[in-house]
């Protein structure tokens, strides 16, 4: 036996390079890598046993009588993290809310992820800690998840959806619908912050800004709310499209008019200065965590009252009332009355 | 906002609006030439609260309204090119050439971009040296100083990148020509606040001899605007011919002379056709022909290009003031601000829109019915 005899024991491939690093497409591919990604990012930090029993679906355990509210979202905003949060806890927040504002509690979200190629893997985790630190914030859990890896160039780093179900305490009827004449409209803070905020962590302000986000879950806002009155008629987030949207999708909605105060609207000073320099209008600017109540007037001092001394109630103000007519009007107080 | 919240105090307006009411004593049509004062105008009902004598019709001061379909074509053109950035301010964006948007090019791959400052766009030349940068040059005399700055820029960078597409219109020769016009109303006119902080507004006294009408520079916030309205209403019934200035914290006689010089480096005045109204001399600026280079119209050989205008919207009779933009039969009902059929629907400065927007639609109806 020579000694160049090939020792076919010893012929060994070189071991995968574990890329934990940055996303790569076997991250996306169903394998071992895939898995990885899964157990250590997702399923570490969004600790449940619905989600750690590894199974295609989460098994939940339903509740007699009661009605099931549920909503989904698709969550894209450059850049990644603002001024006051991130694409994570809006993906929470975005949803929590929706399915809180029909006067259900959330209980679960499914958080889907398409990520670009590239990703940082601690962008990642980042974020996944903001979901996590949102739900626990709100209550929820998130019990079933997704993730598809797509090529470079093919996605702006990380997109999220998300889906969400409350439960609909018994004899509750809070919808678009049910805005009724005489109803009074309470907003639970200032508007415009996000929107500005994401223009100005861009850098398409054209100068600095403080303008923080306002992203976060209304829940536990809501559920206060619903101690205190029983003649809450709608509940809406103004989020994409500002409040001026939301008030004429309810006015549609309901066939009633609206009419706001303009006196009343709480609008930051830069948050109007930058609406100024660039010609939006604070109404039509995304809100995250901001809501309106449509609530009958005999409650209103209560409700009010129950809002403002909760954390993202606190400068709840009244801004309007309900009118019959003109229906699905939404007309704005000025000097004389402008629709909106 | 200071600066801003005291020139919105409801008390201050109905006070000169009181004092417009005690010194009017027969009926005046006047003129605002400047589209964010209609803007202005309807959004605080300003027109509601004068006296039943004034009249205010609205002028063609909205830079997006006024420009020819001919050259938003040609806009399209150099945005469909390969390897083209083109820049523009937004609301140029949905603005209808011949059966297109930039909107639509943008869809199909055209790389087209919303910006706030040309000065961006020297920017985006710099940073994509392979690509070329074209900025749409739309305005009155109010937003010349930063185009034509982007272009001395661009030179001092020694950039070959760059190039705007321009069609700048001036004020003066547009109210010439509508009181040269035999079916003129105007009285008096609300001069451009805007365009008088750059250009002063020495340009107005022999306007005013010629034709004997009085001019008062005004602001854009309520209480400027009833106070430009006011110094009108006094010198017509005065029977004083001049100018006057009644946004005096912005604008001196003068005007910004470096700005004015510096405009002159760049630009000549030269004829103008502007949409719905037609050619008016010497009413524009074109790049001068030692700044060809950052000419995008020679640049990209669109020079060829001419396009009819649709003979549907009355967009021209509104812009002169001869029409109301309910007097249009498509107002409201084929015609809104989500689906324009003219640049005076679209613009965020256009009279339409602000007729539409406040509401002036049911208004009309209320007015017809009663």
């Amino acid at each position: 036996m020579s000694e160049e005899t090939v020792n076919i024991e010893g012929a060994v491939c070189a071991p995968p390079l574990p890329h934990s690093e940055q996303i790569v497409m076997g991250h996306g591919a169903g394998g071992r890598m895939s898995h990885q990604l899964i157990q250590k990012a997702f399923v570490s930090a969004f600790q449940n046993p619905a989600l750690q029993a590894g199974d295609d679906a989460a098994m939940l355990q339903p509740v007699p009588g009661m009605q099931l509210s549920i909503s989904t979202d698709a969550h894209v905003v450059t850049p990644l993290f603002f001024p006051g949060g991130d694409i994570g806890r809006l993906a929470v927040c975005g949803t929590v809310n929706d399915v809180a504002m029909l006067g259900a509690k959330p209980l679960y979200l499914t958080a889907g992820f398409i990520l670009e190629e590239g990703l940082e893997m601690n962008t990642l985790q980042r974020v996944i800690a903001s979901m996590q630190a949102a739900a626990q914030e709100a209550g929820v859990q998130i019990v079933a998840g997704d993730t598809k890896v797509v090529q470079k160039g093919k996605a702006d780093g990380l997109y999220i959806t998300t889906a969400g179900v409350g439960l609909i305490p018994v004899g509750t009827n809070i919808r678009g619908a049910q805005a009724k004449p005489g109803d009074v409209i309470i907003l639970s803070g200032s508007i415009g912050d996000h929107g500005i905020a994401v223009l100005g962590a861009r850098g398409e302000l054209g100068f600095q800004s403080t303008i923080q986000s306002d992203v976060a879950p209304l829940n536990h806002l809501i559920e206060a709310m619903m101690n205190t009155s029983k003649n809450i008629h709608v509940l809406r987030d103004p989020t994409r499209g500002g409040l001026a949207t939301t008030l004429n999708e309810i006015a549609t909605q309901s066939s009633v008019g609206i009419m706001l105060d303009e006196k009343t609207l709480p609008v930051h000073p830069e948050v109007a200065a930058a609406c100024e320099m660039l010609g939006f209008d604070p109404l039509y600017i995304a809100n995250e965590g901001k809501l309106v109540a449509f609530v009958s007037r005999e409650d209103v001092d209560a409700v009010l009252k129950t809002m403002k001394s909760t954390r993202y109630g606190e400068d709840a103000v009244i801004v309007g009332e309900v009118t019959a007519e003109p229906r699905r009007r939404v007309l704005l107080k000025t000097s004389s009355a402008v629709p909106v | 906002m200071k600066y801003v919240n005291e020139y919105r105090d409801a008390k201050l307006v109905y006070g000169v609006i009181e004092e417009i009411r005690r010194t009017v004593t027969r009926p005046w049509v006047l003129m605002e030439i400047c589209g964010g004062q209609t803007h202005a105008i309807v959004r605080h009902g300003i027109d509601q609260l004068l006296p039943p004598e004034i009249e205010l019709v609205h002028g063609p001061g909205c830079p997006v309204c006024v420009t020819p379909l001919e050259l938003i074509d040609k806009a399209l053109t150099i945005a469909a090119s390969p390897d083209v950035i083109f820049c523009s301010y937004g609301d140029m964006l949905r603005v209808p050439g011949s059966g297109r948007d930039l909107f639509s090019i943008k869809a199909q791959g055209g790389d087209v971009r919303v910006i706030y400052s040309p000065l961006d766009a020297v920017k985006l030349a710099q940073q994509n040296l392979d690509k070329q940068v074209v900025f749409f040059a739309i305005g009155f005399e109010t937003t010349a100083p930063p185009n034509v700055m982007s272009i001395l820029q661009a030179q001092r960078l020694g950039l070959t990148n760059y190039s705007i597409l321009v069609s700048h219109v001036r004020v003066p020769p547009a109210i010439k020509a509508i009181l040269s016009s035999p079916h003129n109303r105007v009285q008096g006119f609300l001069l451009a606040g805007h365009v008088s902080a750059v250009m002063g507004y020495w340009e107005y006294p022999p306007l005013v001899d010629e034709f004997k009408i009085p001019m008062v520079v005004t602001g854009f916030e309520p209480l400027d605007i009833v106070q430009g309205i006011l110094k009108t209403v006094q010198l017509l019934e005065a029977g004083k011919v001049e100018v006057a200035n009644a946004y005096s914290r912005a604008v001196n006689f003068d005007g910004n002379l470096p700005a004015q010089k510096t405009i002159n480096q760049v630009f000549y005045e030269c004829d103008r056709k502007w949409r719905g109204i037609g050619m008016i001399p010497m009413s524009g600026w074109g790049l001068r022909p030692e700044f060809d280079a950052f000419n995008a119209e020679k640049r990209f050989d669109v020079e060829a290009i001419h396009t009819q205008e649709s003979p549907l919207c009355i967009a021209g009779q509104i812009l002169q003031g001869l029409k109301k933009p309910h007097d249009c039969p498509a107002f409201g009902k084929e015609c809104t601000t989500e689906n324009p059929l003219g640049a005076t629907m679209v613009s965020s400065e256009g009279a339409c829109a602000a007729y539409y927007r406040y509401g002036r639609v049911e208004l009309h109806q209320q007015v017809e019915q009663s």
